[in-house]
């Protein structure tokens, strides 16, 4: 093997346009990476960053316009055809038929990488093993959940031992479980000295790759190892309790404060990045030192790349005081909103919802988490009047949903993973069609367009057509729209997914001031850290809840004697885990 | 051939894919099934029983014989009025088609052998079944007279005798050139809606995606598409020669080998446009929509098929040969009804063949192992 195929991955100056409603767009410029041979190397960076493109180029499924991709030592342009025998690669769908079975995917994919019939059992045997399909051999890949799919992709990917695999976005949409199973068998492939390359939109994967590249805006922004990336952040991270205040109210606080990079909601307490490593304690504040995390680096650089880059329009610094968007109500009572009793709902004979019962109280900001198929989506969906029970009573800002769903659905606002914009409707737009959607006329209508342009920052994109927003701005719009009629409850389904970390933290303060405000706020999620957010917070799993209470109960639930700072994450899975075992062993 | 063992795999889950997609199987078996039936049974542009009024305003034994012999044919079923405005309400309110209207001086006018006292009346709303009725009404007169003629030993004058001969399709059955015609829709349907289809299903899911990023050929991708929809092809295509002749009863005058051939051919062609649609068109919506409006509705409406093209305007006619369902209707409409006739089939053949070519090399052209 000469020097110059040392690399598993190299893109020279690398460029790759698009043309989107006419106009060419940037998917990467100028980018240049160098993959070393034997390591798993992460791709990071939000929705829109051009990570797939860069696997695309990786995958010689894209030639770049200008520079060049080298892949294992071969030219993407001229040796595709030999770089396609070398690697394995997995879209972000998994490239699975969902009509075949599990054995009929494997046979397909191993019959297209040329295994002959001896290679080709030994090698499934082995695959099916390492992923724990060999159970499901003749259940259609259809019917797998989200965790399988992906781990029969992976295997797919796997089948013929490339030299490079390519792995897009593997654990999107995955629970965490599934993730933690996925990043061991990964782990378990680099061992063999399989060079990887993986792209994710979760953060906290990072601290388990090698090396990582970090994307924003098609450029590349670093690529360093995980130490080097956090070691400027050394001494600059702490966690921040305060023996009264809520962790809302200190949140809020610290991040006004000079010299405070981040703050977050962590565990019991605010964790905070600071530009100078020293505490700037405030008395009676606990300021404990503590080590920096991927996120806090990723946040510091883009910080600091948009600071840079005079275009700070996208995004103004996120301390910006917001006024209060609804009629100040600053005391009320803690009148319950939403109750729900012994909720059923079947589809045919499966149980989606097996007999759930919460109550949610006003200006509460309320969590619902779960697996995959947990029974979150359909949940969320009988509580916006959107599908009826089977059994059980559900009532909603006072009134018993069904018979009075119109009426209630007038105190409603509500925000759906795609946001349910109008793409081709401008800014100002979607605002006067939501808010005529909700009976909004005449002057109020006019003050409510105003209020939401101001208050979101919409204004100089009040003529743009929605969809060539960029997607923090989407998600602010599809809020903006969700709250023209000032409704008393808004639901949220998955709203930050493949959001950056910066539109994230800006979004949750606009929703800490609702839920001051005295807006009840229902929540669904995937990241667990945002699980600390919540007020309250319901666990489920299978259609039933494993936990309920505050994200500190919820984690004392789970924590076994020796383990003092669990993440909310380690809880889900602990709980989770002892829940389901014993039933996913049987299926 | 170049039978690889990736191209198997390739054929064989295509062929897994169709059997368990209740959508693919619909688009191959169920809708040709459906269409047979429907222009088989329920669109037939023959006129049969249809609901004639005959104004008799002075009943003698020849317009009771004359009513009676109406009443016999197959294509009529008349009703008896005694005045016209009667009968012009009932046409008004659609109760009958036409009206045949027997003025007073009939049967004298008849035997002083004047001009023909009848008068025709039809609705001409619906211009296919207004020219049948007047038609079929003046051949029932005519034999009608005739007979008279041959009864009394008297000679009636007649205006022109027309000696009518039907070539081709004497029993004038509709059938008979419609169903043949309905082959050239299904091919179309299979060849290039479906493929058009599965291809930008896979699209869609992902699917496409991890198969260029596998060591398959660009031309083994191709024929694994090509191979199970031809096949599918054929199947629907020997679906619907069968039900013609046997539940139908259309005659096949020409030979079924070469019936075979001329829709192998044809398939070729619609399985080009296909892939050649599923070359821009990436997602499902999309590709539904071209593959309707260029290939299945032309071949629906300009191919001949229902419409005469003769009749057509000059400038659709014109239009009409970039249509290759076109070609395969003339040919299926030959082989059905007139037998095998080498001139009609070699230059629709040949047209065929020239589009496969076109259609083919044009996907060859843009089909690349990339995504953009």
């Amino acid at each position: 093997m000469d020097t110059a195929s040392s690399a598993a991955l190299e893109l020279v100056a690398c460029s790759k346009r698009f043309q989107r409603a006419g106009q060419p767009v940037w998917a990467l410029k100028a980018v240049t990476v160098h993959v070393a041979r034997g390591r798993v190397t992460g791709l990071l960076g939000p929705d829109g960053a051009g990570k797939t493109t860069l696997m695309r180029l990786a995958a010689s499924l894209l030639h770049p316009d200008q520079g060049e991709v080298r892949v294992l030592g071969l030219n993407s342009r001229t040796q595709g055809a030999q770089i396609h025998q070398q690697i394995g690669y997995m879209p972000q769908r998994f490239g699975l038929y969902e009509e075949l079975t599990v054995q009929e995917n494997l046979d397909l994919y191993a019959a297209l990488q040329g295994l002959d019939r001896t290679q080709q059992r030994l090698r499934q045997e082995e695959l099916l093993t390492l992923t724990a399909l060999g159970p499901f051999g003749a259940r259609r890949a259809g019917q797998l959940s989200g965790g399988m799919k992906q781990k029969l992709g992976l295997a797919c990917a796997l089948l013929r031992a490339p030299a490079l695999l390519l792995l897009d976005e593997p654990t999107v949409g995955v629970d965490p479980i599934s993730r933690r199973e996925l990043w061991h068998i990964i782990l378990g492939l680099r061992q063999q000295g399989l060079s990887v390359l993986v792209s994710t939109a979760y953060l906290d994967e990072a601290e388990r790759c090698d090396d990582l590249l970090l994307l924003h805006e098609g450029r590349l922004l670093t690529q360093a190892p995980h130490p080097v990336m956090t070691a400027p952040l050394q001494g600059c991270c702490f966690r921040v309790t305060h023996p009264e205040q809520s962790r809302r109210a200190l949140q809020a606080q610290l991040r006004q404060r000079m010299g405070v990079l981040d703050a977050t909601i962590q565990a019991d307490g605010v964790r905070v990045v600071c530009q100078e490593p020293r505490a700037l304690t405030q008395p009676p504040e606990q300021w404990t030192l503590v080590a920096p995390r991927f996120e806090d680096a990723f946040v510091a650089r883009l910080t600091q790349a948009q600071r840079s880059a005079s275009t700070s329009s996208v995004h103004p610094a996120p301390s910006a005081p917001v006024s209060n968007p609804l009629a100040p109500q600053p005391a009320f009572s803690p009148e319950v909103v939403i109750e729900v009793q012994a909720l059923v709902r079947r589809f045919g004979a499966f149980e989606a919802v097996k007999g759930i019962s919460f109550t949610v109280l006003r200006g509460q900001i309320f969590g619902l988490l779960g697996a995959n198929g947990a029974g979150k989506t359909t949940t969320f969906h009988m509580l916006c009047g959107l599908l009826s029970p089977t059994s059980g009573t559900l009532r909603v800002a006072g009134e018993p949903l069904g018979r009075a769903a119109a009426q209630v659905r007038q105190h409603l606002g509500y925000v759906s993973q795609k946001f349910s914009l109008y793409g081709h409707l401008s800014v100002q737009q979607n605002l006067a069609f939501f808010s005529s959607l909700y009976g909004l006329r005449g002057p109020q209508k006019k003050a409510r367009m105003r209020w939401a342009l101001e208050e979101f920052e919409l204004a100089p994109f009040a003529q743009a057509n929605s969809q060539d927003l960029p997607l923090g701005y989407k998600q602010r719009l599809a809020l903006a729209c969700a709250l023209m009629h000032e409704p008393l409850i808004l639901f949220l389904d998955e709203p930050t997914s493949g959001v950056d970390p910066l539109a994230r933290r800006e979004f949750w303060n606009r929703i800490n001031q609702l839920a001051d405000a005295g807006v009840t706020v229902m929540i669904t999620t995937h990241f667990m850290e945002e699980a600390e957010y919540c007020d309250q917070l319901v666990l489920m799993s299978l259609g039933e809840i494993l936990a309920q209470g505050t994200p500190h109960s919820v984690r004392a639930l789970a924590a076994r004697p020796d383990q003092e700072h669990l993440s909310m994450e380690e809880a889900f899975i602990t709980l989770i885990q002892q829940h389901e075992s014993p039933l996913r062993r049987a299926s | 051939m170049i039978v690889t063992p990736r191209l198997r795999a390739l054929v064989r889950k295509e062929f897994l894919q169709i059997l368990r997609d209740p959508s693919a199987l619909a688009i191959a078996f169920v809708l040709p099934v459906f269409l047979l039936f429907l222009f088989g049974y329920g669109v037939s542009l023959d006129a049969h029983h249809l609901p004639v009024a005959v104004v008799v305003e002075q009943p003698t034994q020849e317009t009771n014989e004359f009513v009676a012999g109406l009443s016999q044919s197959t294509y009529f079923q008349p009703q008896v009025y005694t005045q016209l405005a009667a009968a012009r309400k009932a046409l008004m309110q659609h109760q009958v088609q036409g009206i045949l209207w027997l003025r007073s001086d009939f049967t004298r006018a008849l035997w002083q052998q004047r001009s023909a006292p009848l008068g025709i009346l039809v609705n001409g709303v619906d211009a296919n079944t207004a020219r049948l009725l007047q038609g079929y009404l003046q051949g029932v007169w005519q034999t009608w007279i005739q007979q008279q003629a041959l009864r009394t030993g008297q000679v009636l004058r007649l205006p022109v005798t027309l000696q009518n001969r039907i070539w081709f399709n004497p029993a004038l059955r509709s059938r008979n050139y419609l169903v043949p015609g309905l082959i050239a829709v299904i091919m179309t349907l299979i060849g290039a809606l479906l493929t058009a289809l599965v291809v930008a299903r896979e699209w869609e899911r992902g699917t496409m995606e991890a198969l260029m990023a596998t060591p398959a050929s660009l031309l083994e991708l191709l024929l694994g598409k090509l191979i199970p929809y031809f096949l599918l092809g054929m199947g629907g295509m020997a679906l619907s020669v069968l039900m013609a002749l046997v539940l139908f009863a259309v005659p096949l005058q020409g030979s079924l080998v070469l019936l075979m051939l001329a829709s192998a051919l044809f398939l070729l062609v619609a399985l080009g446009m296909g892939l050649l649609i599923s070359t821009v068109a990436r997602n499902q919506f999309v590709a539904g929509q071209i593959a309707i409006i260029v290939t299945f509705l032309p071949a629906f409406i300009l191919s001949g098929f229902i419409f005469d093209i003769g009749s057509m305007p000059e400038p659709i006619q014109i239009l009409t040969h970039l249509v290759a369902a076109r070609y395969f209707v003339t040919l299926l409409q030959c082989l059905f009804l007139a037998g095998n006739v080498p001139a009609v089939l070699l230059t629709n053949a040949g047209a065929l063949l020239l589009m496969a070519l076109l259609f083919f090399g044009l996907t060859w052209r843009h089909s690349r192992k990339r995504l953009d």
